[in-house]
């Protein structure tokens, strides 16, 4: 079975520590993104699992066998790396061949399976060419022909689209994609484009500072952040997050005062749990409607910066207490500099933050 | 589109049409330059075809030909190959019989002691600057200044223990003698160069090639090496230059058999009472031009890619 398994894995560097006690398994078909930011540990991680660097402490298992102590020809996977990594003293048709070579299978054998995975993606007129001589977008299928062209436990990605132009890199995604459902492998992606983990991996592991913050689907990261931090990573434009007063709780309807104005919104019954206290809201910019006129559920804000992103128009607005908020309005409803906002928050996208910084929610 | 045309311009010192094409007055000025540096071995190649007398002669006489009478009798000498017929055999005493010099011994001798010292050197060198470059040892840096520290005497100063050395071993005027000594000469310099090529590898085609299958063993030859070649085209010249011109060592650690050109050289000049025979020691200097300067010349692709190594990133 085509499976990856990360028990509380931990790098060390001397006495910086790289990564600390990352859990994750990925099922067999599956693409799991590892996300964060430049530094947060990610790649490390995945070159563990490719055994690339030798975990501190933990284990690694590559389909069910405990993979720590093997060199990474012995643990059958297949990389794609950030800048393609092609052997530049062979051609393409050699280059995607290597990984073929120690099946001991015959020439015929092996250029037909190089032809074959050269069709699916589009190298069949350069294989003869050098690295050297293809073009950036070429070079990156050809990486990824050379990881799929044998049939290992499993693939991993190191941020395999970074390199690549924006157009090249949106049909990328959709042809990796492609290529990767069909092949129903255990596959990691390294990524720090969240756009890139949202729509090609199945889950997302979102890294900081060494530590997987949360796991989950696309749908759960974005929907329900576990901690300020995802909820600050994930989403463009970025969620509002506004410390407020938590004044009570009452039937499922908390008062809090948010941004300089009294505010009543319904509320996630596990914020009951809640001392009145100082609390964190975070509210995404599209969770925001502007009232006419004042309401019990409205902040009041004055728009300062309009940055029209054509579908939409990205507002930023000053609160009362001279706070930006990021409000997200259809292209239709115009707004002008030093209009006055009446924003009503939607319940349902509008998440609580304790103190600790951790979602509260039942 | 109006085109002023400058007087630097119309000297054809810059092209109108593109500012990263050398003019013909560019060209021209740069040949002059080269022509002042080239002129002594440009001399030297002259006077190999030159008699001896032809060769004293002042003014100099630069013209084998008079091109149709356009140059003055006085500059014009009539080549001959007499210089390099007498480099291989020629009578020693005037009239006597003609002698073979042992010459073409010299020049296989010369060949033979650098070419398999630099190659040697090249092997053992390249070994070492991939480990100094992918295993580091605990205080690295020093071991590579060690190696270093052996070229930073005079040759003169360490040849005296040298030779003791080499006469205890009984290695003077052999040839194995001279190619280790040439090699562990040549080693500082190679380890260093190849080290520098090494680093400039991107180490993740490396591991690419790990996860693909390869052992340690086929990254190197067939990873690794490949990239490399270009540095060890431009090291085995280098070194080759450097030993193929050494003197001292030679000298002193050479025996009859094993005198390499430089030596014998120095030795075949001294021409009796006629002074320095100039036009057999200038027949003799540009018979040893032409292995390097073929080697080179073979090489001079991969000598550029490998000078100018690591000055373009990816």
């Amino acid at each position: 079975m085509s499976t990856i398994e990360v028990k509380k894995i931990t790098k060390k560097y001397g006495e910086f520590l790289a990564v600390k006690d990352a859990s994750l398994s990925v099922k067999a078909g599956e693409v799991v993104c590892l996300l964060g930011p430049s530094g947060c540990g990610k790649t490390t991680t995945l070159r563990m699992i490719a055994g690339l660097e030798r975990a501190t402490e933990g284990d690694v298992i590559i389909a069910g066998k405990r993979m720590n102590d093997l060199p990474p020809e012995k643990r059958d996977i297949a990389m794609v790396f950030q800048f393609y990594a092609l052997y530049p003293a062979l051609n393409v048709g050699q280059n995607i061949a290597m990984p073929l070579h120690f099946e001991k299978l015959s020439k015929d054998e092996s250029d037909k399976r190089v032809n074959k995975v050269a069709k699916i993606l589009h190298l069949t007129e350069v294989l003869d060419r050098m690295p050297g001589q293809v073009s950036e977008g070429e070079k990156q299928r050809i990486a990824v022909a050379r990881a799929i062209v044998r049939d290992p436990n499993c693939f991993l990605f190191d941020e395999p689209l970074s390199r690549l132009d924006v157009e090249l890199r949106h049909s990328m995604r959709g042809q990796i994609k492609e290529v990767l459902s069909n092949l129903s492998k255990a596959t990691v992606i390294v990524t720090h484009d969240q756009l890139e983990a949202l729509t090609m991996a199945d889950r997302i592991a979102i890294m900081r500072d060494g530590m997987i913050e949360q796991v989950g689907t696309p749908h759960e990261v974005f929907a329900k952040p576990a901690n300020v931090f995802v909820a600050s990573f994930i989403g463009t434009p970025q969620m509002n997050l506004m410390e407020a007063d938590l004044k009570s709780f009452n039937k499922g309807m908390a008062s809090v005062s948010l941004a300089g104005s009294a505010v009543e919104m319904a509320a996630d019954p596990a914020v009951s749990t809640l001392k009145p206290s100082k609390v964190m809201i975070g509210i995404r910019p599209r969770a925001f409607t502007a009232e006419s006129s004042a309401g019990k559920s409205t902040i009041r804000a004055q728009a300062e910066l309009i940055e029209p992103m054509g579908a939409e128009t990205l507002v930023h607005a000053r609160t009362k207490l001279g706070g930006d908020i990021r409000v997200v309005v259809p292209r239709t409803q115009r707004v002008k500099i030093g209009e006055v906002l009446h924003l009503k928050p939607d319940p349902k996208q509008t998440h609580f933050f304790g103190e600790n910084g951790r979602a509260v929610r039942a | 589109m109006a085109t002023s045309t400058t007087i630097w311009e119309k000297l054809g010192f810059r092209k109108a049409s593109g500012v990263t094409e050398a003019g013909w007055g560019q060209t021209l000025l740069a040949g002059l330059v080269s022509l002042i540096y080239f002129l002594p071995v440009l001399l030297i190649i002259i006077t190999s075809f030159k008699v001896q007398n032809e060769a004293m002669s002042v003014p100099p006489k630069f013209f084998p030909t008079s091109f149709f009478g356009l140059i003055p009798d006085v500059y014009v000498f009539s080549p001959t190959l007499e210089n390099f017929t007498s480099v291989f055999s020629r009578a020693f005493v005037t009239g006597g019989a003609v002698e073979s010099t042992g010459f073409d011994r010299f020049f296989f001798n010369s060949m033979f002691i650098a070419g398999s010292s630099v190659l040697l050197a090249l092997v053992i060198g390249t070994l070492a600057a991939y480990g100094f470059s992918r295993y580091p040892l605990k205080g690295n840096d020093t071991y590579l200044f060690i190696i270093l520290t052996t070229r930073m005497l005079p040759a003169i100063v360490v040849i005296i223990p040298i030779i003791l050395m080499f006469r205890i071993a009984g290695l003077s005027g052999s040839y194995p003698g001279i190619i280790l000594l040439y090699t562990a000469f040549n080693l500082p310099f190679t380890i260093w160069m190849m080290k520098s090529f090494f680093d400039e590898l991107s180490l993740d085609v490396e591991d690419a090639a790990r996860i693909d299958g390869s052992s340690e063993l086929r990254v190197f030859f067939k990873i690794c090496l490949p990239q490399v070649v270009a540095g060890l085209a431009a090291t085995f010249v280098f070194g080759l230059i450097l030993t193929w011109n050494e003197f001292l060592f030679a000298l002193l650690l050479t025996g009859i058999d094993t005198r390499t050109v430089p030596v014998a050289m120095n030795q075949a000049v001294a021409g009796g009472g006629i002074g320095v025979l100039w036009g057999l020691l200038a027949a003799i200097e540009t018979l040893f031009l032409i292995p390097v300067f073929l080697v080179t010349f073979f090489l001079q692709n991969h000598l550029l890619r490998g000078v100018t190594f690591g000055t373009v990133k990816r």
